[in-house]
């Protein structure tokens, strides 16, 4: 009877560890999820932005014809691929945000833009939105960690295995200019 | 990477109870000075704190705002500190951006509320906006939300009315002992030596007890302000802006005006210093300012806990960071700066301009441009003349 009791008691136990590491497993999915969506949300952003500070530049500097047809060039290539695996997108988003720091560096000869109230904001829009485009990759970098994490160790990783959860792949930025300063340089 | 909540979440409860077990003896004492019934104190007690609290937890933010004077602003009238609120609440991963106020005050100091992070506001002086670049800025919001993402707020408001309660108790208490002369109670007749010296023991523990809240309240606070700024160079990925704006922050000899005791912790740095003397050292509710600058310049490439925490080590040897944060990354990379003066980052002639545009819009002020020079005109609420003349170049512009 005792020994009845014991191997019930256990078995609950093993129960609510089950259910303990399955919902931890879920709830770190969806914020993976989240943190993706987050991330889509502000490179989205960005690629709304890009036609505004073209048209207000191009006011001011009609000689830069090449920095323009590029920038253009790498929206519509990063909006393409904004449906692809993870690594395809970074390395199209990582083109885009050079390119842009190479448009925005331009302004430096053109003081009648600098001085621009409309110009000012749209840099103040997309350097902010560069910041959460940062912001967003080191969370959703952070929150994959720790769900990989989990899924690779024991004794998550029998739950993982039997459930199909799968790793999910890092975003990260291939262009090596964007590794080193993350945000775009204004000079 | 948010274990950290629950180690710290311990250490701080033992504290708080350390503070509500003060303020049972007070009632007990008090119960046997006034009521003849230790445990009617008590109950006094209680009812005192249990309404205090309902109050600071529904109305907490909005008495603490109103008295700091606070302004709610949209992103209309300050793009730039409402984009970095945006961006630190991406960072830190909280479920909804805070509502950011303004405080118009010259005093240099920030501060947060919200019970619970899908519910908060940040605060800042217009005196601290005009003074912090960009990476600055960052790191001061970014130290104010993660208070709000370990929920500090919270427990700081329960130790804060505790020890509110504590202070009250003590101080009607007393001034009762010193008009009645102690004639409160009819205990002499009915009790011997014994009860007169508990009574004497109560007597001491009424003026000691709010000494000992207090010490025990500074003492959760500071231990959260390590923890405030070690996520905020993690959050941000840069403990430089943190460490000038504390810099700029402790060479200021302002103090802010609508800050109390017990509101003190709650701010960037403690609001509370002599007159026109530095807020460097003298802090109790906070760590001295000098070893907070010192503690996120020493931690070199690294962002992460762990890099704070040998910091620390190094400045002070202490352990500030509870060991179950320690499981994240070890090397986070430190970003680089975004370099000031440059196309886009406003100097500080541009931030003083910023900063009063928006304070005298908050006042209903209208802004004109003048159509000759541009010249920001502005014209007070009650301003009904049809034209106005441009102090700088001479034109007079429509007001209509």
């Amino acid at each position: 009877m005792v020994g009845l009791l014991i191997a019930l008691g256990i078995i609950v136990v093993l129960f609510l560890i089950f259910i303990g590491i399955y919902n931890a497993l879920v709830g770190l999915r969806n914020q993976v999820k989240n943190a993706w969506a987050q991330i889509d949300v502000q490179l989205k952003r960005r690629y709304d932005l890009i036609p505004n500070l073209v048209e207000t530049v191009k006011g001011y500097a009609k000689h830069e014809r090449e920095v323009f047809e590029n920038v253009t060039k790498a929206r519509n290539l990063a909006q393409q691929v904004s449906s692809s695996a993870p690594h395809i997108r970074a390395q199209a988003e990582g083109e885009l945000s050079a390119v842009l720091g190479r448009l925005l560096a331009v302004a430096e000869a053109y003081p009648d833009l600098k001085a621009n109230q409309n110009f000012l904001a749209l840099q103040e829009e997309l350097a902010s939105t560069e910041n959460k485009i940062s912001f967003s990759r080191q969370f959703y970098n952070d929150s994959v960690l720790t769900y990989n994490n989990k899924i690779q160790m024991f004794p998550s990783n029998i739950i993982a295995g039997m459930f199909g959860f799968t790793m999910s792949e890092f975003f990260e930025l291939k262009v090596e200019a964007e590794r080193v300063a993350p945000k775009v340089s204004f000079s | 990477m948010w274990e950290q909540i629950s180690a710290n979440r311990t250490r701080s409860a033992v504290l708080v109870i350390m503070m509500g077990a003060v303020l049972i003896i007070l009632g007990y004492a008090v119960g046997i000075y006034f009521l003849d019934e230790p445990w009617g104190g008590v109950a006094v007690a209680a009812a005192v704190w249990i309404i205090m609290t309902l109050v600071a937890y529904f109305q907490g933010d909005s008495i603490l705002l109103a008295t700091a004077g606070a302004k709610k602003i949209e992103k209309k009238d300050h793009p730039r500190l409402f984009n970095i609120v945006e961006e630190m609440t991406i960072a830190c991963g909280l479920p909804r951006m805070p509502d950011v106020y303004i405080i118009d005050d010259p005093a240099l100091n920030a501060f947060a509320v919200g019970r619970d992070p899908s519910k908060s506001a940040v605060a800042i002086t217009s005196g601290l906006l005009q003074k912090l670049n960009r990476d600055e800025l960052q790191g001061v919001m970014a130290h104010e939300m993660a208070h709000v993402k370990n929920r500090d707020v919270l427990l700081m408001s329960m130790a804060a009315v505790l020890l509110g309660t504590i202070v009250i108790i003590s101080y009607y208490a007393s001034r009762m002992l010193f008009y009645s002369g102690g004639r409160g109670s009819r205990r002499s007749s009915d009790s011997g030596g014994g009860g007169a010296i508990i009574a004497l023991i109560g007597l001491v523990f009424m003026i000691l007890a709010p000494i000992f809240a207090q010490l025990i309240y500074f003492a959760i606070s500071r231990r959260r302000e390590y923890l405030a700024d070690a996520s905020a160079a993690l959050f941000t990925r840069y403990p430089e802006g943190l460490a000038s704006a504390l810099e700029k922050l402790g060479a200021s000899t302002n103090q802010i005006r609508g800050a109390n005791q017990a509101t003190a912790p709650m701010y960037t740095v403690n609001p509370f210093r002599e007159e026109g003397r530095k807020a460097a050292d003298l802090t109790s509710t906070h760590p001295p300012i000098s070893e907070r600058v010192k503690i996120l310049r020493r931690m070199g490439h690294s962002a992460s806990y762990q890099a704070y925490e040998r910091a620390a080590e190094e400045t002070s040897k202490k352990h500030v960071i509870p060991a179950s944060a320690l499981t994240g990354a070890d090397s986070v990379p430190v970003r680089a700066p975004s370099a000031e003066g440059a196309v886009g980052e406003p100097d500080k002639f541009a931030r003083t301009r910023e900063t009063q545009n928006m304070l005298f819009g908050m006042a209903n002020y209208r802004q004109l441009n003048c159509a000759n020079c541009g010249t920001t005109l502005r014209l007070p609420p009650n301003f009904t003349a049809p034209a106005v003349r441009c102090p700088h170049c001479g034109t007079v512009n429509k007001t209509a």
